[in-house]
């Protein structure tokens, strides 16, 4: 199952982004064989529709779970369309190594 | 430029993904007809449960006049695939589900779960089971739904 996380950097000692769409990174983690990729968000400087160009962008990688610090309301829709799950965050000192130590630990 | 469709609320997928047509003289290679989600969802409200159109509407969270017109074109549709033989294809459309937000007390975190028939067995973060469902009210302030 992949993982996305919204990311303020492209270390996993960064914190989460609290926005969604115009988060700098995207942290794709690879729940089942533990391999990980971030990459850049490629719509993060977009003025308009950045998070639903990224859920696009997401969906198309087979991403089925999302986790940030919060979601705009066009985002959501799009979201249920795909069956993409949300995970929302509310903590933005959380570090990304501090969330995939959590999703290890199930 | 036109107006921003309003989207529509389904209480769950479709039991299937379309129908196709069988006999002699059916065109195999004819283009199917699509019926989008929320068609679907208002002919099953209507003429399966039984509901009334403004009883409906509510449940999809449209007007009772756009029910009407989804449901108008919902007929006209399965109408046209059944007198011309023509496949349906069930897909697309304008919608969001009816999709519930859960707390988790450990961590903190806020989650949905997509399909209501799927019971919800442990926080998809933590992997803690000590969750709890949020209310509507919790959800306005928050902002997510």
């Amino acid at each position: 199952m992949k993982i996305a996380i919204a990311s303020q950097g492209n270390t996993l000692n960064h914190n989460i982004d609290l926005q969604f769409g115009h988060c700098a990174f995207f942290v794709i983690y690879d729940k089942d064989s533990g391999g990980m990729e971030i990459s850049v968000n490629p719509f993060r400087d977009s003025p308009k529709k950045a998070g639903l160009q990224a859920v696009k962008w997401l969906a198309s990688q087979n991403i089925k779970t999302l986790i940030a610090g919060d979601f705009g309301p066009k985002v959501q829709p799009l979201l249920d369309q795909l069956s993409i799950q949300l995970i929302v965050l509310k903590k933005p000192d959380t570090r990304i190594q501090d969330i995939i130590n959590l999703l290890n630990q199930q | 430029m036109p107006r921003i469709k309003t989207p529509r609320k389904l209480s769950g997928l479709p039991a299937i993904k379309g129908f196709r047509p069988y006999g002699p003289d059916i065109d195999k290679q004819a283009t199917a007809i699509v019926l989008h989600f929320e068609e679907y969802e208002a002919f099953k409200l209507c003429d399966y449960e039984g509901l009334n159109h403004s009883a409906a509407a509510r449940l999809m969270q449209v007007s009772r006049p756009t029910f009407t017109r989804i449901y108008a074109s919902a007929r006209n549709k399965i109408a046209q695939a059944f007198a011309q033989g023509l496949a349906i294809e069930v897909e697309g459309g304008t919608v969001y589900f009816d999709s519930n937000w859960f707390q988790c007390n450990f961590c903190g975190c806020y989650f949905n779960q997509l399909d209501p028939a799927q019971p919800v067995e442990a926080c998809p973060l933590c992997g803690k089971k000590h969750f709890q469902q949020m209310e509507e009210a919790e959800l306005t302030n928050m902002q997510i739904n």
